[in-house]
C-alpha cells in the first residue's frame, strides 16, 4: 500500500507540474488541480498509513489512526476548491477580455511578464 | 485570558461580510464602516503594543484549548510592532483610496479589503504553522480580489499569473507542513521547536527536507531571486493603491521567515545549521542587485516602484540572514522603514499615472506637478538610502551588522553599488517624468501642437484647461506616509531600542516556548 500511496503522489506531482509549465490556461489550471490532490493525499498519509483503525476516541478501541491529518486534508481540500473556483473565473475573465489564454506573455507590450 | 488579542482578527472578520450583506448597496455607508473599522484597528493594535512593548509574550488559546491540541494566537514584540504597521498602512492606503474614487471602479472593494486585513493580520498573529497557511490563504484569495479589482485585460491576465503562481506557493506549503508532521507530529510552532531540538542528528534528511520547503514558500512570498518573477507584473498591474497595501505582503514572507528560522530552525540548531543563511544570503544580495538594476531599466512608473519594493526586500533579507541579534534589529527597523517607502512610492505612481499615463517618457507637465515631484523626491531619497531619511538610517545599520559577518565586502559592495544604480534610476525617471516637462522649448513645441484642441469650450479660457475639483484627500495620505518616514528617522533611537528588544526576544525563543506550552 505505501508504494501504491508513494508513486500515486509522485505521479500526480509529475503530471501536475508538467501541466502547470503549458501555455495555454486551462492545462495549467488543471495541472494545478492535480497538484492539490497530490498534495491531499501526501497529507493524509503523514499521520501513516493505517487501516481500519478508528480516529475518535472509543473505550474498546486501543490503536488509533492519526486525526489530525484528516482534519487539515479537510481544510486543504476546501481552500484548493475555492481556489481552482478562483481562478477559473479570473481566467475565463482574462480570456473573454483579451480573446487570448496564453499566460505567459503581457498582451499588450508582448514583453515577458 | 486578554481577548484583545483575537480582536484584529474578528473585527476584519466580522465587518467583511456586514459589508458585503447590509451594505453593499451604499458606497458612503461602505466608506464609513470601512474607515472606522480600520481606525478602531489602528488603536487596537496600539493598545496591544503598549502591553507588549514591556517583554512579556501573551497567548490567547482558541475555544481555551491549551497550547499543542488548540490553536494559539501569541502577541510578542515582533507580532505587536507587524500588527502596528499594517493596521497604519492600512488606514492610509485606504484614505487614499477613497479619497481618489479607485474603490468606486469595481465591486466590494471595502470588504475584500477587510478581508485582506483579516489575514495579514492573522498571519502575523498565530502561533500555530497550519493557521498560519490558512490565514495565508485568506490574504492571498483577498488579494487575488483586490488585485483584479477595476479589471481590464491586461489586469485579469497579470491576474491570472499571480493566481497560478500562489496556488503553487501553496502546494508547497502544504507538502511543507505534511513533513514537518510527519516528522514531529505537532504544528504548534513552539512545540514545534521543542520536538525539533529533541530529534536525533543522524536521520535528519526528512526534516532539512520540510525545513528548505518552508523556506522556498516564503521565499515566493518575500519575492526573493529566483522566486520574485510575480511581483513586478502583478504589483505593476494592480491598482496601485492595492499595490501600496500589498507592500506589506513581501514582508509577510519576511516576517515567517524571521520568525521560524529563529524559534523552531534557529542558527543554533545543529541539524539544520546553516541551511537558511547559506542559501538565504546570496539570494537576498541578487534580489537587491536585480531590484536596483530593474529600477533602472523601468520604462513604468508603476514597475518601478515595483522593483523599487524587490530591492528593499533585498535589503531586507540581507539583515535577515545574518541571523544575529544586530542584524535582526536592524531588519526589523527595516521592515517598518520600506513597508511605508513602498506604499508612498506606489501611491505616487498612482497620482502620477492618473494624471499623464504611467509611462516614463516626455509629456506635457501635469496638474500638481510641483508637489507630486516634491513627493517623488523625498519618497525617492528615502528608498533608495540618501541622507538624511530613514533608508539612509536603516542601510546604515544593516552594513554595520554585517560588520561581523565572513561575507562583509560582499554584502557592502552589493548594497553600495546597487543603491548607486537605484540612484540614478530614480534621478533619471524623477527628471523625465517631472523637470523635462518643464523645459520651455518643448513646452512651448507642445502647446502649439496641441492648440487646435476640438475638445475646449468655445467660451473657457484659454490659458486654464478644464480642471476638475482636485480631492486633498490623496495627498493627505501620501503626507502622511512620508511623515511616517521623518518620524521614523527623527525617532530611530527609540525605534531601534524597540527593534533591539525584538531582536533580543527572537533569540531567546525559550520565553517564546515556555509561555505558549505553559499557556496564559
Amino acid at each position: 500500500m505505501e508504494l501504491l500511496v508513494a508513486s500515486a503522489v509522485g505521479v500526480l506531482t509529475a503530471a501536475g507540474i508538467y501541466l502547470v509549465l503549458r501555455q495555454r490556461t486551462f492545462p495549467v489550471i488543471v495541472g494545478l488541480s492535480l497538484l492539490s490532490y497530490a498534495v491531499n493525499v501526501f497529507l493524509f498519509a503523514t499521520g501513516r498509513l493505517i487501516l481500519n483503525r478508528p480516529p475518535i476516541l472509543d473505550k474498546h478501541v486501543t490503536e488509533y489512526t492519526d486525526p489530525l491529518p484528516q482534519a487539515l486534508v479537510l481544510t486543504a481540500i476546501v481552500i484548493s476548491f475555492g481556489m481552482t473556483a478562483v481562478v477559473v473565473m479570473i481566467a475565463l475573465g482574462a480570456y473573454l477580455s483579451e480573446q487570448d489564454d496564453r499566460i505567459d506573455t503581457n498582451a499588450e507590450t508582448g514583453e515577458d511578464a | 485570558m486578554n481577548h484583545w488579542i483575537i480582536a484584529p482578527v474578528v473585527l476584519p472578520a466580522v465587518l467583511a461580510p456586514f459589508t458585503i450583506m447590509v451594505l453593499r448597496h451604499h458606497l458612503d455607508l461602505e466608506r464609513i464602516f470601512s474607515v472606522a473599522g480600520t481606525l478602531v484597528l489602528v488603536v487596537v493594535t496600539l493598545a496591544l503594543l503598549g502591553q507588549a512593548s514591556d517583554g512579556a509574550i501573551q497567548v490567547y488559546e482558541l475555544g481555551a484549548w491549551p497550547a499543542p491540541f488548540g490553536i494559539v494566537l501569541v502577541l510578542d514584540r515582533l507580532a505587536a510592532m507587524m500588527i502596528v504597521l499594517t493596521s497604519v498602512l492600512a488606514l492610509v492606503v485606504l484614505l487614499y483610496a477613497i479619497g481618489t474614487g479607485w474603490d468606486e471602479r469595481g465591486r466590494h472593494f471595502h470588504a475584500l479589503f477587510q478581508f485582506q486585513l483579516m489575514g495579514l493580520l492573522g498571519a502575523f498573529l498565530t502561533g500555530d504553522a497550519f493557521n498560519l497557511f490558512v490565514f495565508f490563504e485568506v490574504l492571498l484569495i483577498a488579494s487575488y480580489g483586490l488585485m483584479i479589482h477595476g479589471g481590464g485585460g491586461r489586469r485579469l491576465q497579470a491576474g491570472v499569473q499571480y493566481v497560478v503562481y500562489n496556488l503553487i506557493g501553496s502546494a508547497l506549503f502544504l507538502l511543507a507542513l505534511g513533513t514537518l508532521y510527519a516528522v514531529t507530529g505537532t504544528l504548534n510552532m513552539a512545540d514545534l521547536a521543542v520536538r525539533v531540538a529533541a530529534l536525533s542528528t543522524h536521520d535528519t534528511s526528512l526534516i532539512r527536507v520540510g525545513a528548505v520547503l518552508l523556506l522556498l514558500v516564503f521565499a515566493i512570498k518575500a519575492a526573493v531571486l529566483p522566486l520574485h518573477f510575480w511581483l513586478p507584473a502583478t504589483y505593476a498591474s494592480a491598482p496601485l493603491p492595492v499595490a501600496a497595501l500589498f507592500a506589506i505582503m513581501t514582508k509577510v514572507g519576511a516576517y515567517a521567515i524571521l520568525r521560524i528560522y529563529t524559534l523552531v530552525f534557529g542558527p543554533d540548531l545543529a541539524i539544520t545549521h546553516g541551511l537558511a543563511s547559506d542559501w538565504l544570503m546570496p539570494a537576498a544580495l541578487a534580489t537587491m542587485a536585480v531590484g536596483c538594476v530593474g529600477i533602472l531599466g523601468s520604462r513604468e512608473i508603476a514597475r518601478l516602484a515595483a522593483f523599487a519594493t524587490i530591492s528593499s526586500v533585498g535589503t531586507l533579507l540581507i539583515a535577515v540572514s545574518l541571523f544575529t541579534p544586530q542584524a535582526a534589529a536592524a531588519a526589523i527597523y527595516y521592515t517598518v522603514h520600506s513597508t511605508l517607502a513602498s506604499a508612498v512610492l506606489f501611491l505616487i505612481a498612482d497620482l502620477v499615472t492618473e494624471r499623464r499615463g504611467g509611462t516614463i517618457a516626455l509629456g506635457p507637465p501635469m496638474p500638481q506637478s510641483g508637489l507630486i515631484a516634491a513627493f517623488f523626491f523625498i519618497a525617492a531619497i528615502a528608498m533608495i538610502g540618501m541622507p538624511p531619511l530613514s533608508g539612509y538610517v536603516g542601510k546604515l545599520l544593516v552594513m554595520q551588522a554585517a560588520l561581523a559577518s565572513p561575507q562583509v565586502w560582499w554584502i557592502w559592495a552589493v548594497i553600495l553599488a546597487a543603491s548607486l544604480i537605484a540612484l540614478a534610476g530614480m534621478a533619471r525617471a524623477g527628471s523625465i517624468l517631472f523637470w523635462k516637462p518643464h523645459d520651455a522649448q518643448l513646452h512651448a513645441a507642445q502647446q502649439a501642437e496641441s492648440d487646435p484642441d476640438p475638445e475646449q469650450a468655445p467660451g473657457s479660457e484659454p490659458e486654464r484647461p478644464v480642471a476638475r475639483p482636485v480631492p486633498s484627500l490623496p495627498f493627505v495620505a501620501v503626507s502622511a506616509l512620508l511623515g511616517g518616514l521623518a518620524a521614523l528617522t527623527v525617532l530611530a533611537g527609540p525605534a531601534m531600542d524597540y527593534a533591539d528588544a525584538t531582536a533580543a526576544q527572537l533569540f531567546a525563543p525559550a520565553e517564546y516556548i515556555g509561555a505558549v506550552l505553559k499557556g496564559p
